[in-house]
């Protein structure tokens, strides 16, 4: 075990993988000499070499599109897009190119390609910056979308999503960057699609994401310590696949359902499990399915506006206990 | 012009002026335009029986540009094409049956009907895609060029585009990335005078839609005869010479022009009919076949091609028409590699 933070998980998570295959390659906007901008690839250039580790133009047209091509042909590309929010100007690659392949083409092609991204709030960084996207990502039938809470989940789901043979969008948490913890050293590979039950309770259920684990998790003891009321946490660590088995099982236990997303409300992840255990096991439940979110509003900058938005450990409280009172 | 663009455009014109192409040469490329041709007209026949349902975007008139390209090309060498790319896909190998099932929605198809005219593929072919939004195909291609390069095959990436794609944003980033990653990569730009149903002129800043950006890129400014397959043909071989050789792509505006509308909705009646009259006097299946009896090929071993690719697009329609239509489970197919399309458990 060594301490490592979330990113510089994310570079032992690709690092380990470029060690054991060749065709894994890496490419962005200042990823090689730079280390990246939220330094996610630091010593990458220097152990791989540039043919392997490459930075491009401010083009993620060009950069996803190259990452496409390759993975058809050989290669098992990890592209880089800075920010989340600029996807917005390659989705076209996301939507109709990568997802649509293999549909397409009768299983002719397969795309083992992976998009890493760092995501979400909390940065102070304003509208543009900030969103948390993986519901547009999760929206489209033949992505595969990870949003890791931990560094361990880090290193073992990245190197999980670059074995995986289809296309996978890897989002890190920018607030979780600095998190620290112990990452087993040697090979270490998380299964995608399994979802990880953090703390069992009995009052309860909370489903949580990347930056909401935390704060669900600091929620949780909140809630035992002040309030008497048992929290289930489970970190569901992908959205597709999705591993509604386990929320099934953990919502049956405790009758009752909480989601902390932290995309925007309409059509956020959580609508779609409400949706699930609704119909799944409707008779099973013993109150309504709650959904804390950030408001359908954009992010603001200001540290005490952007704290408003974002789902806080005491808005879950405050979620919980009007839930189970 | 750069003094080394006046030299190697003086090299093309003394290459054309040479009638050193061989006979087989000649009828092989004969061939592959008249296929083209006979295919895509059963093609508007079978859409006029309402046995192809959906849309289709002929490529009649511009058969010289897949043939000339397609004739050149490496049998490992990747073609990325567009929604206009029946011809494109065909020249690779393909069966005239693959491509009219396709068309048709049966089993005979290359896709077995899942991707429909627009997305024809045989990747054993090379032929990695037809692309229907514009201009994407153009950065997937580079993708393709960049593996070739880093496994060190020698493979070329071409990439067949229309006029109308110059002027989005991922032409540029396209050409911008392989010229600094010296991709070997061929930008085949069809400029056939219409983006959809707009002149091209009048929505774009330079006469040339490619040639003219060629130098933003530090590439070459090339414009060739896009209806005369024997200069398509030597451009495509400089193109993938240099390619080969690890010089980066190269970007080439072949003028064209299609003899019907945009697509099947479209019957093209925004064009002068004096422009059309002149552009189907260019015809380049009449003119090359005028060519090689000039230059000594026997009428008659003309005229096998084409008694023989009338009978084989005869047979192609019956196989494609024949074929039973795909069974339900496709439609839930194949989403991810292991065949499935499951999201959860």
């Amino acid at each position: 075990m060594a301490q490592l933070t979330y990113r510089e998980a994310v570079a032992a998570g690709i690092a380990q993988e470029m060690r054991r295959d060749n065709s894994v390659v890496l490419i962005g906007e200042d990823i090689a000499d730079a280390g990246g901008v939220f330094k996610t690839t630091v010593g990458l250039l220097d152990e791989f070499g540039p043919d392997r580790v490459r930075d491009t133009p401010i083009s993620e047209q060009a950069i996803l599109g190259a990452a496409m091509g390759a993975a058809m042909t050989g290669l098992k590309p990890v592209a880089e897009i800075m920010f989340s929010d600029f996807f917005a100007v390659c989705w076209d690659f996301v939507v109709n190119e990568i997802a649509k392949a293999r549909y397409m083409t009768d299983g002719q092609v397969t795309m083992p390609l992976v998009i890493k991204s760092s995501n979400g709030g909390g940065a102070r960084l304003g509208a543009q910056h900030s969103q948390a996207i993986e519901n547009w990502a999760m929206a489209i039938p033949g992505i595969k979308v990870v949003a890791p809470s931990t560094p361990g989940d880090v290193k073992g789901l990245m190197a999980a999503a670059i074995r995986d043979p289809d296309p996978v969008l890897f989002f890190e948490s920018k607030s979780l960057y600095g998190a620290k913890e112990d990452v087993p050293e040697g090979e270490h590979i998380v299964e995608l699609g399994k979802a990880n039950v953090l703390r069992s309770g009995t009052d309860v259920t909370i489903c949580a994401l990347a930056l909401t684990v935390p704060r669900a998790m600091k929620a949780a003891e909140t809630l035992e310590r002040e309030h008497g009321i048992s929290a289930t946490v489970i970190d569901l660590r992908s959205l597709v696949p999705l591993d509604t088995q386990t929320i099934l099982r953990e919502t049956e236990k405790t009758g009752r359902l909480v989601t902390v997303e932290e995309n925007p409300r309409l059509c956020g992840w959580g609508a779609e499990i409400a949706s699930i255990v609704a119909e799944e096991m409707f008779w099973s439940l013993d109150g309504p399915i709650v959904r804390v979110t950030t408001p359908h509003v954009p992010l603001a900058s200001a540290d005490n506006l952007e704290d408003l938005q974002l789902p806080s450990p005491e808005r879950v409280v405050a979620a919980v206990r009007d839930l189970v009172d | 012009m750069s003094s080394t663009q006046t030299a190697a455009a003086g090299q093309l014109q003394e290459a054309l002026n040479q009638d050193d192409l061989a006979p087989e040469t000649r009828l092989k490329l004969y061939r592959l335009m008249y296929e083209c041709r006979s295919l895509e007209k059963r093609a508007y026949d079978l859409f006029m029986q309402n046995l192809i349902k959906g849309t289709s975007h002929l490529a009649l008139g511009q058969e010289a540009v897949a043939a000339g390209f397609g004739g050149a090309m490496r049998k490992d060498d990747y073609t990325y094409c567009t929604y206009r790319g029946h011809n494109h896909t065909y020249v690779r190998g393909v069966e005239m049956s693959e491509v009219l099932g396709e068309l048709m929605g049966t089993t005979a198809g290359l896709m077995r009907g899942k991707g429909g005219s627009m997305h024809l593929t045989s990747v054993e072919h090379g032929a990695m895609g037809s692309y229907a939004i514009i201009g994407a195909h153009l950065c997937i291609a580079n993708g393709s060029g960049w593996s070739a390069k880093y496994r060190g095959t020698e493979q070329v990436s071409v990439c067949f585009f229309g006029d109308g794609t110059t002027n989005i944003g991922a032409f540029h980033e396209a050409l911008n990335f392989a010229a600094i990653w010296k991709l070997p990569v061929v930008f085949v730009c069809e400029n056939n005078l219409y983006m959809e149903y707009t002149p091209i002129g009048d929505v774009t800043a330079v006469e040339h839609p490619a040639a003219d950006r060629a130098s933003a890129y530090d590439l070459e400014k090339i414009i060739i005869d896009g209806n005369d397959v024997d200069e398509v043909y030597k451009t495509a071989q400089r193109a993938f010479a240099r390619a080969r050789r690890g010089d980066g792509p190269s970007l080439i505006e072949a003028k064209t022009y299609r003899h019907g509308g945009h697509s099947r909705a479209d019957p093209g009646k925004y064009r002068p009919d004096e422009e059309v009259q002149e552009w189907l006097k260019k015809d380049p299946i009449p003119m090359y076949r005028a060519r090689m009896l000039a230059n000594g090929i026997s009428e008659a071993e003309i005229v096998k091609i084409e008694d023989d690719v009338k009978e084989m697009t005869d047979k192609a329609t019956e196989i494609a028409k024949s074929a039973p239509p795909p069974d339900a489970s496709l439609a839930n197919q194949d989403v991810w590699a292991d065949g499935g399309v499951a999201w959860r458990n």
